[in-house]
């Protein structure tokens, strides 16, 4: 038996922090009177900046408890992600749920449960410890969907997510259960090792990998298990669904990442199939879905499901620079999704929300600024250069033609420029269509940093790349060592 | 000055102003009259910059010069280097030319949103500079396809009444051409292991490689050109642009095509490009045969024009795969002369249309009797469309008919046909415009060309009669690097059937 050692809680402590002080704001809003959701919510936002702290000042590697969990540069850079997606998603909802109504402080508590549970399955080592991370985080998200209890889309909402999750993590737990009948082991290690180059491994290990997968892709919204995402993006209430596009998409991806990286390295011809499928699917998807669509958010929602198929292609590449892209690729949709989410946080009209596209009419000239920065992140979704939307699909296209994936590069291209036409319908919405009334003023205070921002580092993003490259590759390294060689070696003398 | 960094500032600088217009506050008109000047004055200085290009270019290399180089992607080994040679001079020289052009012309006919209108013309031109003197293929990438942001939005708000559709023709056929595009940059930079053009030049793909490669090209430099069948997108984008806008599409994009031959399919992928001759060749003599039917019964004038601009550049992708050196020198002149000509043209019904604002050619019709300065400008510059000795259309179009007969005899003689066929359509246009009765009651009233009108009419008649009469010092700086293009597809291609 393992033995408990004092190192091993100190690798977690971000984690642990995060469950600590989830129970404590849960005290606080139960014993404070009166109107406390805002104090509640400031101090989530707290939690969250020690946690960065804490992570920049622990940054040991390792595999703490037996390797049930583990420690590296790909985790440091994926929760750093999360964390900065999940914390500003809070920021972003200050203003939203004091004027919808929807205050209660158990909101900022689930969303940092939940990124307790994303925290897990970003730094997963075991199928055990994977699932745990996985339902504490859907738990959080299902309720966080169904947050605004009055009203019935969200509610249904709530309600569809759950009962498709639950079969999602019903396939997942048989996936494990399959690999684990096959091979003994959950230990990504272990598994690694007994399963080997893949060659003698029972057709069971292949079954479970193909539900583990299935799972997963549900998680991350890829298509074929993409259905729940338009219903539930629109009925979420927005900022709930600002957070469900950004934090739990890392965190799944991240994962799917490690698991097939990680155990099933040795099956990549096997699961390489599955996840050029599921990238092609979901690109053409992605860009053909959202064409139809009159509802910003429903429009998001395909928009994610595309940029999800984007992020897939550098996967299905299977090497180091594949992963690479991947990373860069989250993180500029990180910040290209965070804009644009409070971009359309800010449609609001005689005090209610405006969903749909039509709402945005001739915003260049009741609201100049906010229309340009919206500008910047649609065409930058499109991939126009010099946007930062265009190195990510640059990074992973890159991986995906070095690993001989021409078609998959093709029909990716193909996908952008399809998808380029919802996208630039929404800059013809603002910039050529006449003005229709102007949306409440003044804006949400909390919401104008984070678009500035993200509208800045978008457009500047061209400049000065190092620092995001760097930790990208140093992510990639950690998963797929020495995969760096190939084409790569030859690039750089 | 030559150590200066003169290409980055003909880049920048323009950039440096669509910010400082950014920047003006106050009420709407004082706005609308500051952004005016800062952008003519922004780009009249960059006008500058290109002018002293022009004069410290050596002609007697054909080495890249005014080379700026700096890291940008260290880890990819992608390189911020800007270079130009005899090709690409005249082309940026043509860009900075246009621009101050174009905003003068606008100076009354755009009256709303005019802070927009500066910003999104000075970044075209800083885009367009980019374009041409790029060394790095993802520099040259980006600049390339960013250009489609504001063309994008100049076509969709400040065009005409079917501005939206027209606007989104013209961004989707050139986003899915580059996007392939893409896919070949890519391949390229994995298999040579470099985005260096200039290295890329001598990298030599293996031959299979080269034709999947340059139809990947082709698919966004024949969008551009635009070739047929693909350049349907043109006459709806000339049509409802404003004018300023068909003037840098019909001045500048189009040529971005031609350069793109000139400076990635010719040199990287010789044998590809010989290879695929004849295709360019059918091509553009069913553009120039065809489209100048099409314009021959075109009832509007902008859209004539386009056609005819359709038909011009199949002369020159003629004179480009040629593949000698009268050809090529004739292919890049025709792009310079069709540049000042068509944009020209543009201008000339943008004068009538802020007055009448009509573009039916029916519309018009004895303009001479009030308009005789008018009718003597587009004389001019019909006539030079036409191909008149003299003008710079001439010249032009006899280099490439003298490099397509060498390479081929029947290719010579179908592009001659289009000639004949230029002048009955043009001629004609003006015939309908200009000459016979003023039967329509408003025009009895119109005004001939005003004081503005004729600022940016002289230089361009000027340029058109310099290089008709005068060609040679155009023709001498391109002379050394169109030969080493030569020799260089030439040698290439002798290897590959020596090694066969």
């Amino acid at each position: 038996m393992h033995e408990l050692l004092v190192s091993d809680l100190f690798a977690i402590l971000p984690e642990i922090w995060f469950a600590v002080a989830g129970m404590a704001l849960l005290m606080v809003g139960v014993f404070t009177r009166g109107d406390n959701t805002r104090l509640v919510l400031w101090l989530a936002i707290g939690v969250f900046v020690v946690c960065g702290l804490l992570m920049r000042l622990l940054g040991e590697h390792g595999a703490p408890f037996a390797g049930l969990v583990v420690n590296d540069s790909f985790g440091d850079f994926m929760k750093t992600l999360v964390l900065v997606g999940a914390g500003l998603a809070l920021v972003m909802s200050l203003g939203f749920i004091r004027r919808e109504g929807m205050e209660r402080f158990e909101y900022p508590v689930l969303i940092v449960f939940a990124t307790l549970g994303m925290f897990v399955m970003v730094s997963a080592n075991d199928l055990l410890s994977l699932y745990v991370g996985l339902e504490m985080q859907s738990l959080a998200l299902y309720v966080c969907a169904a947050f605004q209890r009055d009203n019935l889309r969200s509610s249904e909402a709530g309600l569809k997510y759950f009962v498709l999750g639950a079969v999602a993590s019903g396939m997942l737990l048989y996936g494990c259960s399959m690999v684990y009948g096959f091979s003994g082991a959950t230990s990504f290690d272990t598994l690694a090792s007994v399963l080997g180059d893949g060659r003698d491994v029972g057709v069971g290990v292949s079954v479970g990998l193909a539900f583990i997968a299935a799972g997963l892709a549900f998680k991350v919204s890829a298509v074929p298990f993409h259905m729940w995402t338009p219903d539930v993006y629109e009925g979420a209430p927005t900022p709930v669904t600002a957070f469900f596009s950004i934090a739990p998409k890392v965190a799944a991806m991240a994962l799917l990442i490690r698991v097939m990286m990680g155990p099933f390295a040795g099956l990549f011809e096997q699961w390489q199939q599955i996840v050029f499928l599921l990238a092609v699917a979901s690109m053409v998807l992605g860009a053909v879905g959202a064409i139809g669509q009159i509802n910003i958010k429903r429009l998001m929602a395909y928009s994610s499901i595309g940029h999800v198929g984007f992020a897939l292609v550098g996967l299905a590449a299977g090497t180091a620079e594949g992963i690479n892209g991947v990373a860069i690729y989250l993180a500029i949709y990180l910040v290209m999704g965070l804009g644009a989410w409070g971009c359309i946080l800010t449609m609001r009209r005689q005090g209610a929300m405006v969903e749909e596209i039509a709402g945005l009419a001739g915003l260049s000239r009741t609201n100049p600024p906010l229309a340009l920065c919206f500008a910047i992140f649609m065409f930058s979704m499109a991939g126009i250069p010099p946007l930062a939307g265009f190195f990510g699909k640059f990074y992973v296209f890159m991986a995906a033609v070095n690993a001989g994936l021409y078609t998959l590069a093709v029909v990716g291209v193909l996908a952008s420029a399809v998808g380029a036409f919802y996208y630039i319908r929404i800059v013809k919405i603002m910039y050529f269509d006449e003005p229709a009334d102007g949306f409440d003023t003044p804006l949400g205070r909390e919401l104008w940093p984070v678009i500035a921002l993200a509208a800045a580092v978008t457009l500047l993003f061209f400049i000065y790349t190092g620092p995001l490259l760097d930790s990208a590759q140093a992510a990639s390294l950690a998963l797929a060592p020495g995969g760096l060689d190939g084409a790569r070696a030859v690039l750089v003398p | 000055m030559s150590d200066w960094p003169l290409l980055s500032l003909a880049v920048f600088l323009p950039l440096i102003g669509a910010l400082f217009v950014l920047l003006i506050r106050g009420d709407e008109e004082t706005t609308a009259r500051n952004a005016k000047y800062v952008a003519l004055w922004t780009s009249i200085i960059v006008l500058a910059v290109s002018v002293a290009l022009w004069a410290l270019f050596d002609p007697s290399t054909s080495e890249f010069q005014f080379v700026e180089q700096a890291d940008w992607i260290p880890a990819y080994g992608i390189r911020y280097a800007l270079g130009i040679d005899g090709i690409s001079l005249f082309l940026i020289v043509l860009s900075a030319f246009l621009t101050p052009v174009c905003i003068l012309c606008s100076w009354e006919a755009v009256t709303v949103r005019v802070k927009e209108y500066m910003v999104a013309f000075l970044a075209m031109e800083a885009l367009m500079i980019g374009v041409f003197c790029a060394l790095d293929f993802v520099l040259f990438y980006l600049f390339f396809e960013a250009m489609l942001i504001p063309m994008f939005l100049i076509i969709g708000v400040w065009g005409g009444p079917r501005r939206i559709y027209s606007a989104f023709k013209f961004f989707l056929y050139t986003l899915v051409g580059s996007v392939l595009l893409l896919v070949a940059m890519l391949t390229m930079y994995l298999e040579a292991g470099t985005t260096s053009i200039p290295e890329l030049m001598n990298a030599g793909f293996d031959e299979d490689m080269q034709r999947w490669l340059w139809l990947a090209m082709f698919a966004s430099f024949a969008v551009k050109v635009p070739m047929w069948p693909v350049h349907t997108w043109l006459p709806d984008a000339h049509v409802e642009a404003p004018t300023a806008g068909s003037v840098i599409l019909a001045g500048v994009l189009l040529k971005m095509g031609g350069y793109g031959f000139v400076r990635f399919s010719l040199p990287m992928l010789p044998e590809a490009s010989e290879f695929f001759t004849p295709l360019i060749f059918t091509l553009s003599l069913v553009a120039i045969v065809y489209t100048s039917l099409v314009a021959l019964m075109q009832e509007d004038m902008k859209k004539l024009i386009a056609y005819s601009s359709v038909a011009h550049m199949g002369f020159v992708t003629i004179g480009i795969f040629s593949m000698n050196q009268q050809g090529i020198e004739g292919g890049i002149y025709q792009m310079l002369s069709h540049g000042v000509v068509s944009a020209a043209l543009f201008l000339c019904v943008g004068v009538v249309y802020d007055r009448i604002h009509s573009r039916e050619i029916a519309r018009y019709g004895g303009l001479v009797h009030r308009m005789p300065r008018y009718a003597f400008i587009f004389m001019v510059f019909v006539l030079a469309s036409v191909g008149l000795p003299g003008t710079s259309g001439f010249v032009g179009e006899f280099l490439v008919l003298v490099g397509a007969f060498q390479a081929n005899t029947w290719v010579a003689l179908l592009a001659t046909s289009g000639i004949v066929l230029g002048a009955a359509y043009m001629l004609w246009l003006y015939r309908r415009v200009v000459f016979g009765e003023l039967v329509h009651e408003d025009l009895k009233t119109i005004l001939d060309c005003n004081r503005r009108e004729l600022l940016y009419f002289v230089p361009l008649i000027a340029a058109v009669l310099v290089m008709g009469f005068w060609p040679d010092p155009f023709l001498e700086v391109m002379h050394v690097s169109v030969e080493n293009l030569v020799d260089r597809t030439a040698g290439a291609s002798v290897l590959a059937q020596a090694a066969e």
